[in-house]
């Protein structure tokens, strides 16, 4: 009896970890802008719904091949985050932080009416199955081992970008000293703007891989939202490493959690730990 | 006559809420949780009702001791450690998530995501249950609401008269000078927070016994908790009508629309609101009421 209690456990725990994985990546590129503007973007996960239904109807609808359809999406979320910035974030940058943080709210709004609007409140599937992979008794989702390898990869890829390139070195430093970089040489317009656009092309890459596990519908936003930010406010706003544990600490709450009650348990659970820290550590586990 | 009433009373009880979360919103406390006081308030009633059949009256002493807890309980370390700006707004969004999370997963009582009815008190004919808080007529909730939207303009003013107002305002401008001064930061701010929390949980137990209907979606979680906060930008939340000229605003816009297109554009209000918040904020972000008042007293000063 205790054998297979445990073994339950283990797949429990494993998929956490799968699930941490998709966690960490959805709050790379939120960290990402907060870290280098300081803008908190509420609209983050409308921006991720757009995404997948750009995967959504390029492939279902327009038949296209699937990773031409991502790869499209990546495009796609890449310029709305490019527009959110210029047309929405820089014309209250100089105002109070807290409007900055509204502004985005109002966004929120927007996408998902204009979502349902525009595609109606249905819930919309991929129709595609990966396959799922057995290992002893345990069964794990092929769509989340896939997600967990991209994030990975898209981790250590924006970590490249950051330490190996110009434009990332540049990105580094604003996030350091905004009013001396310009100074330097380096357009601090310019480089916000292209940190909103891979921003909003690592929210892309969250789309293409959500799409292949979840349904589509205007609010699914409100699903992944919230945990996003509390795993970025969790790690230290801007802390990219500190976002990538705290997802996968964050994740084990929830499929623990959800192993020994409910699912929903499993993120009561998770959110009241994330009260709890922040009296603990208010700016975050591994903030400054 | 049952339609424009019915408005009016959405108006006057949502102006009542959004007066509710300003109190906290305009001195710089900007609040994403207000939504898990209005679920307390409205499921804590419903719930003892239906389950013990605990007249709302009591009920409404338990939600309301309940909600003074919570808002120490998240208050007071907030408080006390300094967590300001974007970080309350998200820690108070983990809590009306938390709420939101809770109702929905305690559906063997609560009905879950399908939400619950107050069981009826309104037996054979009846219009008016007094000990359960059912009535059927409108006019009687008109006059409820309206003496609560009062009351909640009567604690601006008070909150706005009191020497915990100016320290308040010193704190969200400077909070390490206010403290230097000797203002007591975390009493000041806590006082104010449980003042809010308690006139929210009251709206939620309102709300609940109008619509005789309660949904873990529409009483509590982000979503209602984002609609306070929006509403109240676009009223204008640092003039005292400015909340109800939100709630107005936002109602009658939704409203309108769907007079003149019927119901073939669903979310066509919500599509043309979120576009109006965003253009509020960046141009206007003292709301319609704020610049409103603002352009009038501009006029007899450029006169010569």
């Amino acid at each position: 009896m205790s054998d297979v209690f445990d073994i339950f456990l283990l797949e429990a725990v494993l998929n956490g970890l799968l699930l941490g994985g998709l966690l960490a990546l959805l709050s790379l590129g939120l960290n990402l802008i907060f870290g280098v503007i300081d803008v908190v973007w509420i609209c983050y996960a409308e921006l991720i719904m757009c995404g997948m239904y750009c995967v959504y109807y390029l492939h279902v609808q327009y038949h296209w091949p699937l990773l031409l359809a991502m790869l499209a999406a990546i495009g796609v979320v890449a310029f709305l985050g490019y527009v959110l910035h210029q047309f929405v974030i820089r014309p209250v940058l100089s105002a109070e932080p807290i409007n900055q943080l509204l502004v985005t709210g109002g966004v929120l709004f927007f996408l998902q009416a204009a979502a349902t609007l525009a595609f109606g409140i249905e819930f919309r599937n991929l129709g595609v199955a990966l396959p799922s992979v057995q290992l002893g008794e345990m069964s794990f989702s092929g769509a989340r081992l896939v997600a967990f390898g991209v994030a990975l990869g898209g981790v250590i890829g924006l970590y490249f970008l950051l330490t190996r390139t110009y434009l990332g070195t540049a990105i580094r430093a604003i996030s350091q000293d905004r009013s001396i970089m310009p100074l330097m040489g380096v357009d601090p317009a310019k480089i916000f703007a292209l940190t909103s656009a891979i921003g909003g092309g690592l929210a892309g890459l969250a789309a293409c891989l959500l799409v292949l596990q979840y349904d589509v519908h205007p609010a699914i936003g409100l699903s992944f939202g919230p945990i996003t930010f509390l795993i970025c406010v969790l790690g230290g706003l801007g802390n990219m490493l500190g976002g990538f544990i705290a997802a996968f600490i964050f994740a084990q709450f929830i499929a623990v959690g959800g192993f020994f009650f409910a699912v929903e348990w499993g993120y009561v659970i998770a959110f009241i730990f994330f009260i709890a820290v922040m009296f603990w550590r208010p700016r975050g586990i591994f903030g400054k | 006559m049952n339609y424009p009433l019915h408005l009016a009373i959405l108006v006057l009880l949502w102006g009542y809420i959004y007066t509710s979360w300003s109190l906290m919103g305009r001195l710089g406390l900007v609040s994403f949780g207000h939504g898990a006081f209005m679920g307390i308030g409205a499921y804590t009633v419903v719930m003892l009702w239906n389950s013990y059949s605990l007249s709302p009256w009591i009920g409404a002493f338990v939600a309301l001791a309940l909600s003074a807890m919570v808002a120490v309980v998240i208050g007071y370390p907030c408080f006390r450690f300094r967590i300001v700006g974007h970080y309350f707004a998200l820690v108070t969004l983990a809590l009306s998530e938390v709420a939101r999370l809770i109702i929905t997963a305690a559906r063997d009582t609560t009905g879950g995501s399908l939400g619950a009815t107050p069981v009826t008190a309104l037996h054979q004919g009846n219009t008016m249950a007094f000990g359960a808080l059912q009535f059927a007529g409108k006019e009687i909730w008109l006059v409820i609401v309206f003496a609560f939207w009062l009351l909640g303009l009567w604690v601006w003013r008070m909150v706005d008269r009191s020497m915990g107002r100016l320290a308040l305002q010193a704190i969200s401008e400077e909070e390490e000078a206010a403290a230097s001064i000797g203002i007591h930061v975390t009493r000041a701010k806590l006082r104010i927070t449980i003042i809010s929390a308690l006139m929210t949980c009251v709206g939620g137990i309102l709300y609940a016994q109008y619509q005789l209907y309660v949904n873990p979606d529409t009483v509590s979680g982000i979503a209602i908790s984002l609609q306070m906060v929006f509403g109240v930008i676009a009223g204008g939340m640092f003039v005292m009508l400015g909340p109800t000229v939100g709630a107005a605003f936002t109602l009658l816009l939704a409203e309108g629309l769907r007079l003149a297109f019927g119901n073939r554009y669903p979310a066509l209000d919500t599509t043309i609101y979120g576009v109006m918040l965003v253009l509020f904020i960046i141009y206007m972000p003292k709301g319609i009421l704020g610049a409103a008042l603002d352009a009038f007293r501009r006029k007899p000063q450029s006169a010569p």
